[in-house]
């Protein structure tokens, strides 16, 4: 497990170690999730890494802009246990 | 730097955007609308004016006055609308700000606690779980309570979407009584259901009407001293189902009943043994109701119990 403390970082450990899946913040320093997002996808090394966008932004146009960018799913922190984010990460992962 | 300013002012497009506003409703391009309007309605004027006035350069004087008059009746009209149009998006930004930053500790509070609680890290004993516990239930309050305020905002904003399917709201029913039989079981309440399995499907936002329900049942069994029972009945009436929630509980006082769907209120009887609850989930439920073009409302006799209901109207 790999982690980065802001959506730079992120973003050069992802095309660098290509995980199996990423779990990406939304509001992060020096770049935006969304932003991390966009690049992810557009990059032919990351494009197929299921991201999984974990955040407490839900105003109305984040989710579908999360999809849209080609997140595959959109979780908001406050609203899942620990345990629903493991089966949610599971599937993702096809377990 | 002003003739980039004054460039910057003439993007009208572009101020309209960054305000996140409809064309029909950006002030900036309803002052180049109306100017336009304005500039033509005078020539016209003048036009027709020395048709009929001996000296044109008095009808060019008075168009022109008016003209001008005009054009600062809309200027300021528009400055008022800009003003109230930065202070909603402001308003807007605030909201998202204040949902992550407050969110966000609370979610990281609440999977620790989850973490510790499992005992992964090392065995809970004693009064460790009841103290973890009392942590967890708190975060949970908090975290409600940040949400609730969150979708008030969103009402008194207009801006809380509703994702309309078809569903039945038998399986709903089914579905909450389902998820409440422990909080019912530990308070001695018997919940029942009573519904027919043939009414038709409705169209609304079903985790909207969910969370009515469930708030409906939530308040029905905390609001019941010792033993009692709560009864859930969907029937058809006219075009539309009508939802409803029956307890034995304290009832709400004739003086508090008018007041029972605004903001915070808790009737005074219920603060007196039941200090948790922050006094919004009528106002959040009504709201919720009165959107998805249904009605809301309740009878209730003090210390006898309430019905509290909604209609939903069939697809």
């Amino acid at each position: 497990m790999l982690s980065a403390l802001d959506g730079q970082k992120g973003l050069e450990l992802a095309k660098g170690e290509k995980p199996d899946l990423i779990l990406l913040d939304l509001v992060l320093p020096k770049m935006h999730g969304f932003e991390v997002l966009k690049s992810l996808k557009e990059d032919e090394i990351t494009k197929d890494i299921p991201i999984i966008v974990l955040t407490n932004l839900e105003a109305m146009g984040d989710v579908e802009k999360a999809l849209e960018l080609g997140a595959t799913t959109y979780l908001v922190k406050a609203s899942y246990s620990l345990e629903e984010v493991v089966q949610k990460i599971k599937k993702a992962l096809g377990e | 730097m002003g003739f980039k300013k004054i460039l910057s002012q003439l993007n009208v497009i572009g101020h309209c955007k960054k305000q996140g506003l409809p064309f029909r409703q950006c002030p900036q391009l309803l002052f180049l609308i109306m100017g336009i309007v304005i500039m033509i309605s005078a020539v016209v004027t003048y036009a027709l004016g020395t048709r009929v006035a001996a000296d044109p350069q008095t009808v060019l004087l008075i168009v022109l006055a008016l003209t001008v008059v005009l054009f600062v009746i809309t200027f300021s009209i528009t400055r008022s609308l800009e003003g109230l149009a930065e202070a909603n998006r402001l308003k807007s930004e605030f909201i998202s700000i204040v949902s992550h930053q407050l969110r966000s500790p609370l979610s990281n509070l609440k999977w620790a606690l989850e973490f510790l609680m499992s005992g992964r890290l090392s065995k809970i004993v004693g009064k460790q779980a009841e103290y973890l516990k009392i942590l967890k239930d708190n975060t949970a309050r908090m975290g409600e309570l940040v949400s609730d305020l969150l979708t008030v905002s969103r009402i008194e904003q207009g801006r809380l979407p509703l994702k309309k399917a078809e569903f039945s709201l038998q399986d709903l029913a089914k579905e909450i009584i389902s998820e409440f039989e422990l909080q019912a079981s530990t308070a001695n309440v018997a919940v029942k259901l009573e519904a027919s399995e043939n009414f038709p499907k409705i169209l609304a936002d079903r985790s909207r009407i969910k969370w009515v329900a469930e708030n409906f049942l939530d308040n029905a069994i905390r609001y019941i001293k010792e033993k009692g029972e709560v009864v859930v009945k969907i029937v058809k009436k006219n075009n539309s189902l009508v939802f409803s929630v029956k307890d034995s509980g304290v009832g709400i006082p004739k003086e508090d009943q008018k007041h029972i769907f605004q903001k915070f209120f808790r009737s005074k009887n219920v603060l007196k043994y039941q200090t948790q609850g922050s006094g919004l989930g009528l106002y959040i439920a009504k709201s919720i109701i009165e959107r998805s073009k249904g009605k809301i409302g309740f009878k209730s006799q003090e210390n006898k119990g309430s019905t509290f209901y909604f209609t939903i109207p069939i697809k």
